[in-house]
């Protein structure tokens, strides 16, 4: 019973709720009226010691979406899905995460927490003294009680999702850094957690494997209702896979707009926001 | 929770029943049931039902292609009815043959006669590249005391200061204990002969000519050598070294000048100091066997000449070279990954006091040869 912990794996049927792009609810919808807040963030104070990033960062995250989490490089994404995952502790505010405090757990409350997502860091982060199956098979390992050939067959599984067939027994070492992307989101669903984050997936991505990871979010999605916090620049992938997004804005220090991508595009009254969704160097006009 | 019945077929085929939840944490232990369900009839079609599979991830799939993989006669084969289209959307992904593990290439046995040619080859590149290291150093440093001005000395008093001044409390930690034991060792012996005295002459001589030195490089091997090794492997890593080349900077001029200059200029201080704190603890010892400081110096300063200090310090400088410079080329040797940084440095270490002992031999006979 510890290690599946009642409270926190009650996705019996998180399928039913996996609301893809088209069935996205409507921004005007308030969100608990929408499907269910698998992550809640709320008045997020985050930065370190006096220095402060951001303020009262609040949104949710619904099951099953994919949400983005947008900004200027520098702009501190990485820094709030730090704050979200438990490795930085908020100046103020918190995070849930099915309603359980990221911050404040601990103990086996936590292991329960983090079974619950998988991330991929921007760099991949793998284990360089160990081979791709073996970065995938470590978390299997840790916390189920799966046979030697089922856990093998699952790591080239998820590598084979990847297209990262043939590339099983190579090291971190041995491959390209968009290779290395690519087994590092691999690694993060190992598991096939209710949550995973992306940090920049399609960076230093060719355009095709950048469609084709965008394609497999959106699969994933669809199949297991999995729901994706995904930071990204890349505008083609925003549009076509999130349903929702936040800016960040530095100089504001907090988030600047929040809603569907294409909506944001054409309708934000924010000039930087309209300057970002329309890649343009100079901010606009004041809209007519 | 997931489980697994075997229904038997009575005439139609038989059928394994799965239900409930299969992911990573229920599937394990209905692995090896579900192969001994399928090969209860091993020669007959088998049917998985899974109409009451309310959630299959990616370990469900993965138990489902290892069945459906699993090596069957024709007309036995395994069929999968009633899996919901989510899931089956998943399962189609994957080809269960083009699963299977591909076959590992055959370990290429390598004989003893290869492997000592290996050995000797690769014991014969490395050589060469410390030989040519050394080279390229020695043409580094030639150029930098013709333009003293190209060599970053801000980057040498930094290096100074981490590999000199830092290591002081160790230096003097195990000089200090190195002159007690010593002297402590050595007095007992002596004592039986009433020739108690006779401890400074031997204090003075090993300590001036052999375990100042030695005691001292080994420990800046250790310490230095290991640090210099993992700072430029890690640039190594991060493609800083590269990018330094890209810049038109030689790396050997911008990273292993300062440092051996640095490294060298301050193992002589250090072996002074190893020295002067080992005589006083040896004197301390001295003390407790009645002799006064004023005889057991003396004696000292007596018999050992300043030959003996002054060929303790050229080795000094000569193993101060050689810490910097291998700690330096380990350094640049990294390969990639984390590991090879730690590779690098405990490469450092043991090529560092192997060079130092190989060094103090050649010593020890060209100070027999001249006399010293």
């Amino acid at each position: 019973m510890v290690d599946k912990p009642p409270g926190s794996r009650t996705l019996a049927t998180p399928l039913d709720r996996g609301a893809g792009p088209a069935g996205s609810p409507d921004l005007a919808t308030p969100p608990d009226k929408a499907a269910e807040p698998i992550i809640r963030v709320e008045n997020l104070r985050i930065g370190f010691g006096d220095f402060v990033l951001h303020e009262n960062v609040s949104f949710d995250v619904r099951r099953g979406e994919v949400f983005a989490i947008l900004g200027a490089s520098g702009s501190g994404k990485t820094v709030l899905m730090k704050n979200m995952i438990g490795l930085y502790t908020p100046l103020a505010g918190r995070v849930l995460i099915g309603g359980v405090d990221v911050a404040r757990a601990s103990g086996e409350a936590r292991i329960a927490l983090i079974k619950r997502f998988g991330v991929m860091y921007q760099l991949g982060a793998l284990f360089g003294n160990m081979t791709l199956t073996e970065n995938i098979r470590l978390p299997l390992e840790e916390y189920t009680d799966l046979p030697d050939e089922a856990m093998d067959l699952i790591a080239r599984m998820k590598l084979r999702l990847v297209q990262l067939q043939g590339a099983e027994d190579l090291t971190p070492a041995e491959i390209s850094g968009g290779m290395m992307k690519r087994a590092a989101i691999a690694r993060a669903m190992a598991l096939d957690p209710d949550i995973v984050f992306l940090d920049e997936p399609s960076g230093g991505l060719d355009p095709i494997t950048s469609a084709e990871l965008d394609q497999l979010i959106l699969r994933l999605r669809a199949s297991l209702g999995i729901t994706f916090v995904v930071i990204t620049h890349e505008l083609p992938s925003i549009f076509t896979i999130a349903d929702r997004c936040i800016m960040l804005d530095k100089e504001a220090k907090g988030v600047i707009a929040e809603g569907k991508p294409a909506e944001l595009r054409d309708h934000s009254d924010n000039p930087r926001v309209r300057q970002f969704f329309n890649r343009r160097a100079e901010p606009e006009a004041a809209a007519a | 929770m997931a489980a697994l019945v075997l229904r038997p077929g009575n005439g139609a085929p038989a059928t394994i029943v799965l239900s409930g939840r299969l992911d990573a944490y229920s599937v394990g232990p209905l692995w090896a049931q579900a192969h001994d369900a399928l090969r209860t009839p091993p020669n007959a079609p088998i049917v998985i039902d899974c109409s009451g599979v309310e959630y299959c991830d990616g370990a469900g799939v993965a138990l489902l292609l290892d069945l459906l993989r699993s090596p069957r006669p024709a007309g036995a084969e395994v069929t999968i009815h009633g899996l919901a289209d989510r899931f089956q959307r998943l399962l189609e992904q994957f080809d269960p043959k083009a699963l299977a593990e591909a076959p590992a290439p055959p370990p290429r046995r390598i004989s003893l006669l290869e492997r000592v040619g290996r050995a000797g080859v690769q014991f014969a590149d490395d050589l060469y590249r410390q030989i040519a290291f050394l080279g390229e150093t020695a043409s580094a440093i030639a150029h930098a005391a013709r333009n003293p001005r190209a060599v970053r000395w801000k980057d040498a008093l930094y290096v100074a200061e981490e590999a000199g001044v830092n290591a002081l409390p160790i230096v003097a930690l195990i000089g200090f204990l190195m002159g007690v034991i010593l002297a402590f060792q050595s007095a007992v012996a002596l004592r039986q002969f009433g020739a108690e005295v006779f401890v400074a002459n031997l204090l003075a001589l090993s300590l001036l000519r052999e375990l100042g030195p030695l005691m001292t490089a080994i420990l800046l091997a250790g310490r230095s050598g290991a640090a210099f090794a993992a700072e430029i492997g890690t640039m190594k890593v991060n493609q800083e070294v590269d990018a330094l080349t890209t810049m038109g900077l030689d790396p050997v001029r911008f990273l292993v000048v300062t440092r051996v200059l640095a490294a060298t200029a301050m193992t002589v201080p250090l072996v002074v100091f190893a020295d002067l704190i080992g005589l006083i603890g040896g004197g301390v010892v001295m003390l407790t066997f009645e002799i006064p400081l004023a005889t057991y110096y003396n004696q000292a300063v007596s018999f050992a000449s300043v030959g003996d200090f002054l060929g303790g310090l050229v080795k000094a400088v000569v193993f101060g070279v050689l810490i910097a410079g291998i700690g330096c080329l380990r350094g640049l040797q990294t390969e990639t990954g984390a590991s090879a940084v730690g590779i690098s440095a405990t490469s450092a270490v043991v090529s560092g006091i192997v060079l130092i002992v190989a060094a103090d031999g050649v010593f020890a006979v060209l100070y027999y040869y001249l006399d010293i």
